[in-house]
């Protein structure tokens, strides 16, 4: 047989240069994504779903490679079944954050995948987790990845409060993401969102032509230069 | 098409360089140089990673310092981290460099207690033994060629004794009464040798909070990848306490009247 | 016996013609012949205690242990053959192992108590093995509480708030009813522990034996350890004089 180039398939693979996110809040979790998946600069989705189920209560936010990310995903959601069917109840969201760590730090050579975990157990209620690139994992009251999410650490650091309720967090969610996609050029399309409570999940969805707007920045140099209406007289001292 | 000339095909001669592109490290070249290119990489990288650990012997034991940033590349990731970890009743390890590693090196650790402890045959181990179990671990793995990224420092009390000693990726092992990993040993270890050499035995904990403080205080000012708050560490007759992170104090004051980078005085 | 000489008693892996085997029932039957072990489920913890025949003087006290740990927050009784109770011990202890590498947690004793009845029951279906001579009292105090479960030698198990195996388990079992499980703290339950042990002890006029106890509560952070030397002393004290006084 052939021998594979393995980076060449690397570099031609569908990769989510994404912008994710999920916060707790005092009854649960927020979390929301862009729908942007890109081959190089074009765009494979523009409409993808990046938050992905793998139990009654606990979802996942993907980013790195689609491949790598689905199959872990889908690995998961098989073992909470699982887990759910052998213990006779729902697991926690650390079990599933533990789940992911592991094939992440086992297969730490062979993926790219850089994953959040957050959902609601009656444990310890709401929860996130943050499993970066090499497969460590860190609890965190909110988390953000994916390309899109450097360009956004300071805004959450000025803005995050705690003990929020569930319209706050949302805004939070969404303004973040906005903001993300609007400077990140491998994220973009629409808000997915999903709150997860103890009664359940409710799916959220912000269209791509009604995202939050901010600043956008105008060309300066070149354009005609207004002066004010009268100009007023320089004060001067006596 | 591919816009990189010199990726159009290369002359015979590979000293020739046809489009002076010398000595640009890195060219955009998606193709295997040779079939030895891709060979099999199991040296990782640290990614998420932990910077300098600090550790000195006093009066009533080990103190042990690091602060709480786990990086990833240039950015503060996480910013609240504990790398000071307790392993049994006597040892405390703390750890520099990749944080996922650090947290596998954790979880066997604590494998091991429990094999240790559920034995109950009135055994347990010390921080000598964890010491010498870590570095068989580090030394095999690097021997495998897939080292578990971190420099260690192994701090214990245990018999009226204590014990200090340092391990990393490749299973280097040394002992002395300052140890200080990463840029700690450049920085803070000096220090620490001034101020606790010949005084392991007299050295009270408020001293040694306070050299502690100053070095964490310098890494801070010379380290990049450092943060401002740090966790202390004793392991001592009376166990092991790690206190809750918590902030130091930094002087920039000093700065204000500085002007330019030279003759400017305004 | 009707079966006798049939030879349907030979093997585990053949049932007699109505529906029982008999390798299975006589593995009960070494677990009745030996000393007595007790659990007990309390308001904020268990005990065990277990009553250790000595059959030689020459024997160094508190050897051959018949209460083991299986991981910080499980300990472990046996009734029956002493060699199999340490398998059994540690094959618990690999899969608490792997129950906390998969999910960096410790081992809810329902699961661990499941896999270790799929375990014993794999024994009772094949000719080339010999069923676990032992009943398998589990202790622990584990993230919903204490509980306390009792795996069998045919591989069946349940979950008891006060359960006994081994030669004095009736009397021990209606000293058990007798108790408030559920308004005793572990400390208190301690005493009532070693006084059931004496008592059947009592019951069956044995040789010498060794009192075993041990405990999971709030007194010991949810970890399983010995009672403590002292509070052992004491307890035993006091069950010596309910002694006098019970008949």
């Amino acid at each position: 047989m052939d021998r594979i180039d393995m980076n060449r398939l690397k570099t031609g693979e569908v990769n989510l240069g994404t912008s994710i996110m999920a916060v707790q809040f005092r009854d649960g979790v927020v979390i929301g994504a862009d729908s942007r998946t890109t081959t190089g600069s074009y765009i494979a989705n523009r409409v993808t779903d990046k938050l992905t189920h793998v139990h009654d209560r606990i979802y996942c936010c993907r980013s790195g490679s689609a491949a790598d990310t689905q199959a872990v995903a889908d690995a998961v959601h098989y073992q909470l079944q699982l887990y759910t069917q052998m213990s006779g109840g729902p697991p926690s969201v650390h079990t599933a954050a533990a789940l992911f760590q592991r094939i992440c730090y086992e297969n730490k050579d062979a993926l790219s995948a850089g994953i959040i975990v957050a959902g609601w157990d009656k444990d310890v209620g709401p929860s996130v987790y943050n499993i970066p690139l090499g497969g460590g994992l860190f609890r965190q009251p909110w988390a953000i990845g994916g390309s899109g999410s450097t360009y956004v650490y300071g805004y959450c650091d000025a803005t995050f409060k705690e003990g929020w309720g569930r319209d706050e967090t949302v805004n939070f969610v969404k303004n973040t993401l906005a903001l993300a996609m609007s400077r990140d050029g491998s994220s973009g399309g629409v808000i997915r969102m999903c709150v997860i409570t103890e009664e359940g999940v409710e799916r959220l969805f912000v269209p791509g032509n009604e995202l939050p707007k901010f600043w956008e920045g105008q060309e300066v140099l070149g354009k005609e230069v207004k002066h004010a209406e009268e100009a007023a007289p320089m004060a001067v001292e006596a | 098409m591919d816009h990189f000339p010199t990726n159009w095909g290369r002359p015979r001669n590979d000293a020739y360089d046809p489009y002076g592109t010398f000595p640009l490290p890195h060219r955009p070249n998606n193709h295997a140089k040779d079939t030895f290119a891709e060979g099999v990489q199991r040296t990782q990288q640290p990614i998420v990673t932990g910077t300098s650990v600090l550790a000195l012997k006093y009066k009533d034991g080990i103190m042990m310092a690091a602060d709480t940033l786990a990086s990833y590349g240039s950015l503060a990731r996480f910013k609240d981290v504990t790398r000071l970890h307790p392993v049994g009743n006597y040892t405390v390890i703390g750890a520099g460099g990749d944080m996922s590693d650090f947290q596998y090196i954790q979880k066997f650790l604590d494998e091991l207690i429990i094999d240790e402890f559920t034995a109950q045959d009135g055994h347990d181990l010390g921080p000598a033994q964890i010491h010498e179990y870590l570095s068989q671990v580090m030394y095999s793995r690097r021997s495998k060629i897939n080292p578990l990224w971190n420099s260690l420092l192994v701090g214990g009390f245990k018999d009226g004794k204590s014990f200090l000693a340092y391990v990393d990726l490749l299973g280097t092992t040394y002992s002395a009464s300052t140890l200080a990993t990463g840029y700690g040993a450049y920085l803070a270890q000096p220090l620490l040798r001034k101020e606790v050499e010949g005084k392991e035995d007299t050295l009270t904990a408020e001293e040694a909070v306070r050299i502690m403080e100053t070095c964490i205080r310098v890494l801070y000012y010379r380290d990049a990848r450092s943060i401002d708050k740090y966790q202390l560490a004793t392991i001592t007759a009376e166990g092991i306490k790690i206190i809750d992170s918590r902030p130091i104090s930094t002087s920039w004051s000093f700065a204000e009247g500085i002007r330019g980078y030279g003759a400017q005085t305004q | 016996m009707t079966s006798i000489g049939t030879g349907y008693d030979l093997s585990a892996s053949t049932y007699s013609p109505d529906g029982r085997i008999f390798q299975v029932e006589y593995a009960t039957k070494a677990v009745e012949n030996s000393g007595t072990a007790i659990g007990l489920k309390v308001k904020d913890g268990i005990v065990l205690a277990v009553e250790k025949l000595v059959h030689s003087k020459l024997l160094v006290p508190e050897a051959n242990r018949r209460i083991q740990t299986i991981d910080r927050h499980v300990g472990l009784a046996t009734a029956g053959l002493l060699a199999d109770g340490r398998h059994i011990a540690n094959r618990a202890r690999d899969e608490a192992t792997n129950y906390r590498d998969a999910y960096d947690a410790p081992t809810p004793l329902k699961i661990l108590a499941d896999r270790l009845g799929l375990y014993v029951q794999a024994y009772t279906l094949y000719s080339s093995v010999r069923p676990f001579g032992i009943s398998t009292i589990l202790g622990s105090v584990d993230k919903d509480g204490p509980s306390l479960y009792v795996v069998e030698p045919s591989g069946v198990f349940f979950g008891y708030n006060g359960a006994a195996v081994g030669k004095g388990r009736q009397l021990a079992k209606t000293e058990l009813e007798k108790l408030n499980l559920r308004e005793l703290t572990t400390r208190e339950a301690v005493y009532e522990a070693a006084r059931i042990i004496y008592l059947v002890h009592e019951d069956a006029k044995e040789k010498e034996f060794e009192l075993e106890l041990s405990w999971i509560g709030d007194e010991t952070k949810g970890v399983h350890l010995p009672v403590p030397k002292d509070l052992q002393r004491d307890a035993e004290a006091k069950a010596k004089a309910a002694l006098e006084t019970f008949e």
